[in-house]
């Protein structure tokens, strides 16, 4: 009898595999329609351009940047707590549950080359999605009093819609592909 | 003094092996209920990147799998080469392979399911960004716009 179960035991263990799957979901923009050749003009202030080269250095809005500092920066720039003339504009939204609030139409630009490894791609979309899930957590534990993990699911779209992942991927450069 | 020397050896009594299998059983049960079915066998070798920010990826049903990675040691390298590849379903493919796939991952799903298939991209973390922004553009184009980086949870050095 416990032959027979060592064997079932044993061919479940080589056959299966433990469920290990977890990662940074994303939505892909629509492809843009043929008859539109360009995107809407963006005010500057309302854009924070975070550029990877092929040797994986980050670029902050046109100086050179650590991984370190993008989640604070990113932090400072979609949140805008001075309401800093040179950061991003708000806009006086109606969002259902929160009642009248200002969100931000700060939109973070991210450019890679073709050469950029994966790798830092991932981190770098990490810590921007670190600083948004650091910045829904506050308005949450602000407004309900309660983690954002932990919100029922009509709470936690309005946090969605008061703070949006408005992160917008440029067309990547194709330096380091040539050899 | 016989009466107290004569049985003075103790012997360890004998494992009751009739629950064993009752253990073995539990632990079948344990392990069956915990994992899931490997579909199909990875050629390529694919270490994922590690973040922090990770969530899990819900409805294991309406998810599909792109398979980023160089191939493995051996056949495959020799086939293949040493250069990056895709791997969809059972086998090595090409970017441009990439929308036919997406219309019958889409097509194999129920009517109500389809607009929420989820495309995980579970690459090695020395791919470059070159052939990932090739696969996303074709998602794109095929309509699958809900994608999956998959990353492991950790901190990067």
């Amino acid at each position: 009898m416990s032959d027979i179960s060592f064997l079932l035991l044993a061919f479940f263990l080589l056959v299966s595999n433990i469920n290990t799957d977890q990662g940074i979901a994303r939505r892909l923009p629509p492809p843009l329609p043929p008859n539109q050749k360009d995107t809407p003009e963006v005010k500057e202030r309302n854009i924070f351009v975070v550029k990877i080269n092929s040797k994986d250095r980050l670029l902050f809005n046109g100086e050179v940047g650590d991984l370190h500092d993008l989640k604070d920066r990113a932090k400072e720039f979609l949140g805008n707590p001075t309401n800093d003339a040179k950061l991003p504009e708000k806009i006086d939204m109606d969002i259902p549950l929160l009642g009248s609030m200002k969100v931000s139409k700060g939109i973070i630009s991210l450019q890679n080359d073709r050469g950029t490894s994966y790798d830092m791609y991932v981190a770098v979309q990490n810590e921007l999605t670190a600083a948004i899930n650091e910045m829904r957590n506050e308005l949450s534990v602000d407004k309900f009093g309660k983690k954002y993990a932990d919100l029922s699911t009509p709470q936690s779209e309005a946090i969605d819609q008061a703070i949006p992942i408005a992160i917008s991927e440029a067309e990547p450069t194709k330096i380091g592909e040539r050899k | 003094m016989a009466k107290f020397t004569g049985k003075n050896k103790k012997e360890t009594p004998g494992l009751n092996m009739g629950s064993m299998s009752d253990i073995i059983f539990m632990l079948l049960f344990f392990f069956m209920t915990i994992t899931t079915m490997r579909e199909s066998s990875l050629y390529v070798t694919i270490k994922v990147p590690k973040a922090t920010e990770v969530v899990k990826l819900e409805k294991k049903s309406l998810v599909s799998y792109i398979n980023v990675g160089t191939p493995m040691q051996g056949e495959m390298q020799r086939k293949y080469g040493t250069e990056s590849r895709i791997q969809l379903n059972d086998a090595i493919s090409e970017v441009a392979d990439i929308p036919l796939f997406v219309e019958t991952e889409i097509n194999q799903r129920v009517e109500a399911d389809r607009p929420f298939v989820t495309m995980s991209i579970k690459a090695d973390k020395d791919t470059k960004m070159g052939l990932i922004s090739d696969i996303k553009q074709e998602l794109r184009g095929a309509g699958a716009f809900k994608i999956f980086y998959n990353a492991a949870k950790g901190e990067r050095k």
